[in-house]
């Protein structure tokens, strides 16, 4: 399982990367987009994928059964999903108002501070 | 007495937050958020000058959110190199805050400058002051939140283009962080930052932790605005109103070196002669690009932008030399740098209240018109090129020196040459704007139409800071030793944190 993740991983960078080096604006965003939900899933693997064995702590128990999932890794996900959508709202308002100012979704296009 | 250290160590994060939170509810009354703006930067200046005074006395603060211990909990260190960067916070946040009184216009307030302004001094003070690492990125992103909104309040071409590539580019980094944080949690199981450090050490695969460290030295190069990965900085940092880029200039890169110095002096220092080698290298490119940067530019604040860009080097040279008198040296470095290059941004904003451009070639004659400005002009520019008696001649001594003793002469030369070019660039500013006569066919001075009365005191009062460090260096220096023996002791940050029979019960377990 962890090799078709990490396949899956792998990919999301890579199309997150080719869709950032494009010149559109929006497609530049929506690699962000890939490029953090890459990020969730690598936290999401590399604390261990464990399948049917929730993190309860059973009646007499003072501890979880040893084998079961991590609950912090998905706390951390969450925490991450959260403020990436906060981020990724600004930065689709961000090219919008910067479509309109500018009048182009062309990177090329917006180089005025950069002489 | 430990409620009072407790509260003391929070203050600094809940002060702004109150204050960012106070002004919402002023969101009618621009006065009272003005005045709240003061008021809260004077109070967290204050805070943190007492918790500098009391982390002197004990070493290290930590205190455990929620009383859930480390390493479950979430903690808040103080030691001496956060304390310092806390109280940095206060000064540059207090000057600003001042500065805005006369700097920032109606229009800027009603989309909210000062609840994002206080916002963002918690998310740096969060930065500084946490001890777990996944933390850390939340209060990078604060920070970050608060920074884009700030950068396109106005809302004009330059501001949006600036924004796009400062946004990329952060965002990058944030997931490069992520992604490390992931990698790092599923190598050692915690994110207590001390509780790695111990855990590290048992990892067998240094290969994958030498993965690790590269992933966040590469995502805090961005942050810091290191080579090669600072174009984001000067296409961004010379767009929005001054207070904010010298807020920006003052504390934001900062963040990403103070996040380089506790990540590779307390996690990262298995590998020191690879990933340190790899620093180096940096910091000489650092400079040298930045420097060379900013000779070919002919505005006010974009040459001060390139300039940050140089000075990061300094600051990286500090931590890859990696001895005590170095890493002594990078934080001395830090503490004048922060002061010197906010006082720089906020005199270019005052230049442009008398003169109504940036643009060298336009200015002229204002040593004619306002001598003072002119003096006043120097100290922060002679200070950054490194004259002796201001605090940047020290700065560049200390880490010069620590570049001598460990024979990186490579480093010591570029670090001179680069200071020579600082002194080229700083001439230039002041042959241009002050020296110069006024070129005919272009307005004199024009009336700014307000008051420019508050921007005058921060200038002034950054100056004197300069002069001071320059003159009664001693207790900073004494402070930046301390700071560099506590960073490069580990084992007194690890047992503050963890307590001494966390740690016992680790060695027992491993036995």
């Amino acid at each position: 399982m962890e090799i078709v993740m990490a396949f899956v991983i792998g990919f999301l960078y890579a199309a997150a990367l080719y869709m950032m080096l494009r010149r559109s604006i929006v497609k530049l965003v929506i690699g962000l987009v890939l490029l953090s939900n890459a990020a969730n899933l690598v936290i999401f693997t590399a604390a261990g994928l464990v399948r049917g064995a929730p993190p309860l702590i059973y009646p007499g128990e003072l501890l979880p059964p040893s084998a079961s999932a991590d609950p912090l890794a998905q706390a951390l996900i969450l925490t991450a999903i959260v403020i990436g959508f906060g981020v990724l709202a600004f930065a689709v308002v961000l090219i919008h108002r910067a479509y309109e100012v500018v009048g182009a979704d062309d990177m090329d296009q917006m180089k005025d501070t950069d002489t | 007495m430990s409620a009072y250290i407790d509260a003391l160590i929070a203050l600094p994060i809940i002060i702004p937050l109150l204050a960012g939170a106070l002004s919402l509810v002023f969101w009618r009354s621009h006065a009272a958020q003005r005045w709240m703006g003061v008021l809260g930067t004077l109070l967290l200046l204050i805070v943190s000058v007492h918790l500098l005074l009391e982390t002197w006395e004990q070493d290290h603060l930590v205190m455990h959110m929620g009383g859930w211990h480390a390493p479950f909990g979430i903690v808040l260190v103080s030691d001496m190199l956060a304390a310092i960067m806390v109280i940095l916070t206060g000064i540059i946040g207090f000057a600003t805050a001042v500065y805005s009184l006369s700097d920032i216009g109606e229009r800027h307030e009603r989309f909210g400058y000062y609840p994002l302004f206080h916002l963002l001094l918690a998310g740096v003070n969060g930065a500084f002051l946490t001890g777990d690492i996944f933390n850390l990125y939340v209060w990078f992103e604060v920070m970050l939140v608060a920074s884009f909104a700030l950068l396109i309040l106005g809302g004009e071409r330059a501001q949006m283009e600036g924004a796009i590539k400062y946004v990329t580019l952060n965002l990058v980094s944030s997931m490069l962080f992520l992604t490390a944080i992931g990698l790092l949690y599923g190598l050692t199981g915690t994110l207590n930052m001390a509780d790695i450090a111990v855990r590290l050490g048992e990892v067998e695969d240094t290969g994958l932790v030498t993965v690790i460290a590269m992933l966040f030295m590469v995502s805090f190069g961005i942050k810091a605005a290191a080579f090669p990965l600072f174009f984001w900085l000067p296409a961004s940092y010379h767009t929005p109103k001054v207070a904010v880029s010298a807020l920006f200039a003052g504390m934001l890169t900062k963040v990403g070196v103070y996040a380089l110095f506790r990540v590779f002096t307390l996690i990262f220092d298995q590998d020191v002669d690879y990933t340190h080698e790899i620093l180096l290298w940096i910091a000489m490119l650092t400079m040298l690009t930045g420097v060379l940067g900013a000779a070919a530019q002919f505005e006010f604040r974009r040459i001060l932008s390139f300039h940050i860009i140089s000075q990061i080097g300094y600051m990286i040279l500090g931590l890859a030399l990696f001895t005590p008198l170095a890493i002594l040296g990078g934080v001395f470095y830090i503490l004048h740098h922060i002061i010197v290059k906010a006082n720089l941004f906020l005199i270019s904003g005052l230049t442009y209240q008398l003169k109504g451009s940036h643009e060298l070639k336009e200015l002229g004659g204002l040593y004619r018109s306002h001598p003072m400005l002119g003096l006043l002009f120097m100290v922060p520019a002679l200070s950054l090129a490194g004259l002796p008696p201001l605090a940047g001649f020290f700065a560049k001594f200390i880490i010069i020196r620590a570049g001598i003793e460990v024979e990186a002469w490579l480093a010591v030369g570029v670090a001179l040459v680069v200071g020579l070019l600082t002194l080229y660039s700083m001439v230039k500013i002041w042959n241009e704007v002050f020296w110069k006569a006024q070129p005919a066919g272009i307005g004199p001075a024009r009336s700014p139409g307000r008051s420019l009365f508050w921007m005058w005191p921060p200038i002034i009062g950054l100056a004197l800071t300069t002069v001071a460090i320059g003159l009664y260096g001693q207790p900073v220096f004494e402070m930046a030793e301390r700071s560099a023996e506590q960073l490069l002791d580990t084992s007194r940050y690890i047992e503050a944190v963890l307590g001494a029979d966390y740690i016992e019960s680790l060695q027992e377990m491993r036995r």
